[in-house]
Order: structure tokens, then sequence, then C-alpha cells
């Protein structure tokens, strides 16, 4: 397990420039863990960014004109070296409609989405399901077991949600390296299933 | 970045850097395309730079870095910092690894990157 490194701005391990680079986002409502499962994972200190947004016109070639409304959508990003030519990089987004754009500027060649739930508000995470399929994106529900939330299995669950039985759920606990990658891998494995069948 | 929350004055500032325009009219850098010195670049002047594309050209000295990860160090909007790169693409200063958005849809992951991907997970 590598520590995170801490000196403000450190780039995290050099990278030559023609490495391969993937990117899977981690979705979720207010409060779901996504920050915490991407700094779990993360080689690099975590970055936070704030992407501007115009909710009125497009673009930001108006941005002179005065009373714009303008809105920052936070992000965090890290970033884990698979292997020497194979970078994957990680972005905790928010679930809100109204960021939209970005999302699909995110989902954009993502490999898929990881979406993070707290079982306590499970109802704040289906408003997310409907933007991931309309993103196109490919998905696993990780319900991040909270402290002090009560258990549910993985049937009630799905019940309650009312879950194809067809898109996997799994349990992790975001600040857990081991059980956020767990859950990366639950994604990548079901991405796998969806691949069409190798021609022998 | 704590003194980020002015969204108005920094869209000013930004307008200001990019000479304007908003969005580069080749097909645009994903974020996590790969952006490294050219091995021309020592070569080039770099006197019709302004100031954040010197901080570009600083930043990559120690190495090759993402679109996203530039924008974040820069504290600029994504928009933004993919106009400055593509004028540095232009240039020649830097070059990028192969990853573009375009206009069409993108393809899925293949298998063997997926193969890759999880082979990697399972060694952290
Ligand atoms: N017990 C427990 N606490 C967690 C877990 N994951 C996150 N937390 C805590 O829950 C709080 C919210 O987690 P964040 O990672 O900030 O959640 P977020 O989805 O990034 O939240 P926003 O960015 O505000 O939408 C933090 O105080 C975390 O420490 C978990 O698996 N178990
Ligand atoms: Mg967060």
């Amino acid at each position: 397990m590598q520590d995170y490194i801490d000196s403000d701005s450190d780039p995290g391990p050099v990278l030559r420039g023609n490495e391969r680079t993937v990117k899977i986002l981690i979705v979720g409502h207010m409060g779901a863990g996504k920050t915490t499962a991407v700094q779990a994972v993360s080689e690099i200190r975590p970055i936070k960014t704030e992407e501007v947004m115009t909710t009125a016109g497009s673009g930001i070639d108006r941005a002179d004109l005065p009373h714009k409304t303008t809105t920052t959508v936070a992000m965090d990003f890290g970033r884990v070296n698979l292997n020497e030519e194979l970078v994957l990089y990680l972005f905790g987004a928010p679930g809100q409609t109204r960021f939209f754009d970005i999302l699909e500027d995110l989902a954009h060649g993502a490999l898929g989405a990881l979406v993070l739930c707290d079982p306590r508000h499970l109802a704040e995470t289906y408003p997310i399901l409907d933007l991931v399929e309309e993103l196109g994106l490919t998905y696993v529900i990780a319900v991040n077991e909270f402290d002090g939330a009560d258990r549910y299995t993985e049937e009630r669950l799905r019940e309650v949600m009312e879950l194809a039985p067809s898109i996997p759920l799994v349990f992790c606990d975001a600040r857990s390296r081991l059980s956020t990658r767990d859950a990366l891998i639950a994604l990548v494995q079901h991405l796998l299933t969806k691949l069409p069948e190798p021609v022998r | 970045m704590t003194a980020r929350r002015r969204g108005g004055d920094r869209l000013v500032a930004t307008y200001v850097v990019t000479g304007g325009r908003s969005s580069p009219t080749r097909n645009t850098l994903d974020q996590i395309t790969l952006i490294s010195l050219s091995s021309s670049a020592p070569y080039l002047s770099r006197s019709d730079l302004n100031e954040e594309q010197n901080k570009i050209l600083g930043h990559l000295a120690r190495g090759a870095q993402s679109v996203i990860e530039l924008g974040a160090f820069l504290h600029l909007p994504l928009a933004v910092i993919r106009v400055l790169l593509c004028d540095l693409i232009e240039s020649g200063h830097i070059a990028a690894s192969g990853r573009r958005i375009t206009d069409g849809p993108a393809e899925g992951p293949d298998r063997n990157t997926l193969e890759a991907v999880l082979a990697g997970l399972h060694r952290l």
C-alpha cells in the first residue's frame, strides 16, 4: 500500500507520456463516500478540482457579460499506475443532473462507473442510476457500509431498489483501499462479461 | 484552494488568457490524454507564449501529465486548459498521447485493456 504523498501539488510517480490511460467514474449522492473512495485508491494525493460551469448559454465566451450565472462543480480525481504501461484515473463526480454536461464530458471514453451509495439514503441513488444509464455507462452499485448503518442483505437491497438482476451490487468500505479496489474489480469483471464473446 | 469562489472574476481572467476563445476548433483533448514536452521544445522560442503556457511547460519539465492534472495545478477550468494546450501542440512545444475526444461516439473498452486493468487492480 502506498502512502499518500502530501506535499501540496506533488504530481506523484513520473509518467513518460506514452502510457495508456483509462478512467473510471465514481459517482454517488452527497456524502456517499466518493472523495473517500478516490483517496483510498489513489497513488497521487487526490486532487480536488472545481470546474466552472455556466448555467446559461454555452462556453465561456460570454463571460464578460454581467450577471452571468455560474456554478462550480467539485470533482476529485486520483491516479494509480496499474503497470508500467497503464494508468488508471479515478474521478469522483457529483451525481446531480444539473451537472450533466460535465458528467458527459467525463463519461466519454470511461470504462464504466462505480455508483456509491449510503444504505441510509437509498432513494438518493435512484436518480443517479438514471443519470448513469443516460450517460451510457456500464456500472456496478457499491453499497458503502457506514458505521452504525443498518445492514441489509443484498437480496433486500435489490428488492427495495428494484434492481435488475443483471446489475451487480457489492458492499464496500470506501475508507479501505482493498475494499474499494474490490468494488472496482467487480466493475471490471462486469465489463468483461458485457463484451461480445471472443471469436475462436 | 480557498480563494476559488469568485467564479465570475475567474471567468473574465480566463477569457483573457485564451484570447477570447472558449473551445479549440480541432477535436478536443480528453481529460486523461497525457501531455509531454516535445523533443523540439528546448529549441523553440517561448517569447510568444503567455504566462500560463510557460507554467504548463514548467510542469511538464518534471514529466508527462494528464490534461486534467495540468488544469488542476494551474487552477484553470478544463475548457481553458484545453485551448492553451492545443495552441502549444500547434506551436510544437508539446505532444499529446493518442487519445482525443472526437465528435463520434467513444468505442467501448476492449478485452485486452479490461484484462490488463483487472490484473493491475488485483496487484494493488
Ligand atoms: N464509517 C464509514 N464512513 C465513511 C465511509 N465512507 C465515507 N465515510 C465518511 O463519510 C463522510 C462522507 O464521505 P465523503 O467521501 O466525503 O463523501 P462524498 O461522496 O465525497 O461527499 P460529497 O462530496 O459531499 O458529495 C466522510 O466523513 C467519510 O469519512 C465508510 O465506508 N464507512
Ligand atoms: Mg466529496
